[in-house]
């Protein structure tokens, strides 16, 4: 099935009917966040797990998306498709520009253009006056669905966000096992044997790249529309940080670690916020916890345990 | 003269900050021979490597590839013109099986690989070639091992079935027998006798009974320069080849 293996498919299946029946038992609003971070998780995991590339900037692309999502929601009363199609393009053409001057160097060097190009973008967001500068963008409505559905019930936004969820990660997933992504992993591995195959390595890290900022453009349009918001969070280098702490939580470089390390930060984050800045401490003890005594993340190490790939 | 040469440099230069670690080779490489290139450590010979495939600038100097000035060419590109080198260091893709690796170089055949919307079965039509490819080197059993787990001499092996793959007209061999144990150098040997019809093969190379037994033409880089050039039995008698070296005559 979509050229899962059989522990992926199953994994999967588990994964559908956990999204299937957690809206009953649990709120539908975090359930959104979860799926919403765990989407934007899966897009800097096709980066860092199967070129190599660290970006230390992918909140550009979801605030953007976010923003762009949510203007024209608001203003121009867009259908909520064409929102999210947009905000998915404004990543996917920030990601053009900002990964045409980055990929042309990798390792740290990688990291920090990107986080300093992101960083632009947030000063950017925060001057420029259709971001609304430190209120953001607020009450956007979340409107119709195709002209027909009505979002405005949890419940259906939460099947809506479902949906793009399950359709984003399978197609981080059919781009990973594509004749592009097989080059992807050759150059992960090997980027000098890859040029010398004949492979013009730059231009497959910036499609890919592109790829990945186009889908964490989608998360980020999702998101403004679940939350009615669109702020400098969104865009913040913290978003960026901790989308680097969910996806080494879960597990660099595996299929299904990005939706469970989204789970386990933003479950932190929901329930810790009580303890106000203390949700920081935890986040960075876990974090080194993390790198110390499980490198691979929680799906990586499962993986390992069962001897699968997942 | 030009019909039958395959690469030609023309005073090939690359300086390191002052240090000239390439000065000046003219190199011809007859089509169809097995030329190599020997010399001391630090002789320029990797350099030499890195400049013909473009994976270094050269300083000065032009570089001809079937008549075609090829001087500061993406890397890639010279790949694709059918000039291959292979690496000192044994160059896989580590976590992927050994037929991906060889199937990763058939790949390329298909043009660019930009289609991420395709499964990979698409590419298990290069399957029945790379398996004949890993069995030509000796790999049939480790189709489908991770290459992370074969030994140094089978990398070497897989990485010469990958090299092969792309069926280039010219190969660049960095020491292809470097730190391997007897058997397995018999075995690159004869890999090498059986491959080199209809190609062209420029190896650097230290062990000299390989040497002698496998090459045509030999080059001798000292410092940079070309010091030598014949083939085995004339370069092996020349006192400046005997002391460059073992240092001194004497010695």
């Amino acid at each position: 099935m979509f050229g899962f293996s059989r522990a992926e498919s199953i994994a999967f299946l588990v994964m559908l009917v956990l999204i299937a029946v957690s809206p009953f038992v649990l709120y539908p609003v975090f359930l959104m966040r979860v799926l919403c971070a765990a989407l934007f998780a899966c897009a800097f995991n096709l980066m860092i797990g199967y070129v190599g590339l660290l970006s230390f900037g992918h909140a550009a692309f979801f605030g953007m998306g976010s923003y762009v999502a949510a203007w024209t929601m608001k203003f121009w009363g867009l259908d909520a498709s064409v929102a999210i199609i947009l905000g998915g393009l404004t990543g996917a053409a920030l990601g053009l520009v900002l990964g045409f001057l980055a990929i042309r160097r990798s390792g740290i060097y990688f990291a920090m253009i990107t986080l300093a190009l992101a960083q632009m973008v947030y000063f950017f967001c925060l001057e420029a006056p259709f971001t609304g500068g430190e209120d953001g963008i607020q009450q956007v409505p979340r409107g119709y669905l195709f002209g027909l559905i009505d979002l405005s019930s949890d419940m259906t936004m939460y099947w809506v966000t479902a949906a793009i969820f399950v359709g984003g990660f399978l197609l981080v997933h059919r781009i990973i096992h594509s004749p592009f992504g097989q080059v992807l992993k050759g150059i992960r591995e090997n980027e000098p044997r890859a040029t010398s195959l004949g492979y013009r390595t730059d231009d497959y890290k910036l499609i890919a790249f592109v790829l990945s900022c186009m889908i964490a453009g989608v998360a980020g349009g999702t998101k403004a529309l679940v939350f009615g918001i669109a702020t400098l969070t969104d865009v913040n280098s913290a978003t960026s940080g901790e989308v680097v702490l969910t996806t080494l939580l879960g597990g660099l470089g595996t299929v299904f670690g990005p939706a469970a390390g989204a789970l386990v930060v933003t479950s932190m984050e929901n329930y810790l916020a009580q303890f106000g800045a203390w949700v920081t401490v935890t986040q960075g003890v876990i974090f080194m916890i993390c790198v110390l005594a499980f490198r691979r993340g929680i799906i990586g190490e499962l993986g390992a345990f069962f001897r699968i790939s997942l | 003269m030009t019909d039958d040469t395959i690469l030609e440099t023309e005073g090939l230069t690359r300086e390191f900050g002052g240090f000239l670690a390439v000065d000046g080779v003219s190199l011809r490489v007859a089509t169809g021979n097995i030329h190599a290139l020997i010399g001391p450590n630090g002789a320029g010979k990797t350099t030499c490597f890195n400049l013909l495939t473009s994976f270094l600038p050269p300083t000065r100097g032009k570089i001809r590839f079937k008549g075609r000035d090829i001087t500061g060419m993406k890397p890639a590109m010279v790949a694709r013109l059918g000039l291959v080198r292979s690496f000192q260091i044994s160059a896989v893709f580590p976590h992927l099986t050994a037929l991906e690796n060889v199937r990763l170089a058939l790949q390329r055949v298909r043009g660019a690989s930009f289609d991420f919307w395709r499964s990979d079965r698409a590419l298990q039509v290069f399957d029945d070639r790379a398996r004949e490819l890993l069995f030509d080197v000796g790999l049939s059993g480790f189709a489908e091992t991770v290459v992370a787990d074969l030994s140094y001499g089978l990398k070497r092996a897989l990485e010469i079935a990958t090299t092969l793959a792309l069926d280039p007209e010219m190969m660049l061999l960095d020491e292809p027998t470097a730190g391997m144990a007897h058997g397995d150098v018999d075995r690159i040997v004869d890999l090498i006798r059986r491959i080199r019809k209809g190609r062209t093969i420029l190896m650097v190379e230290h062990n000299l009974s390989v040497v002698e037994g496998l090459c045509d033409r030999i080059t001798v880089l000292t410092r940079g320069k070309v010091l030598a050039e014949g083939d085995y039995a004339t370069v092996s008698k020349n006192p400046e080849v005997i002391a460059a070296y073992l240092g001194t005559v004497d010695a």
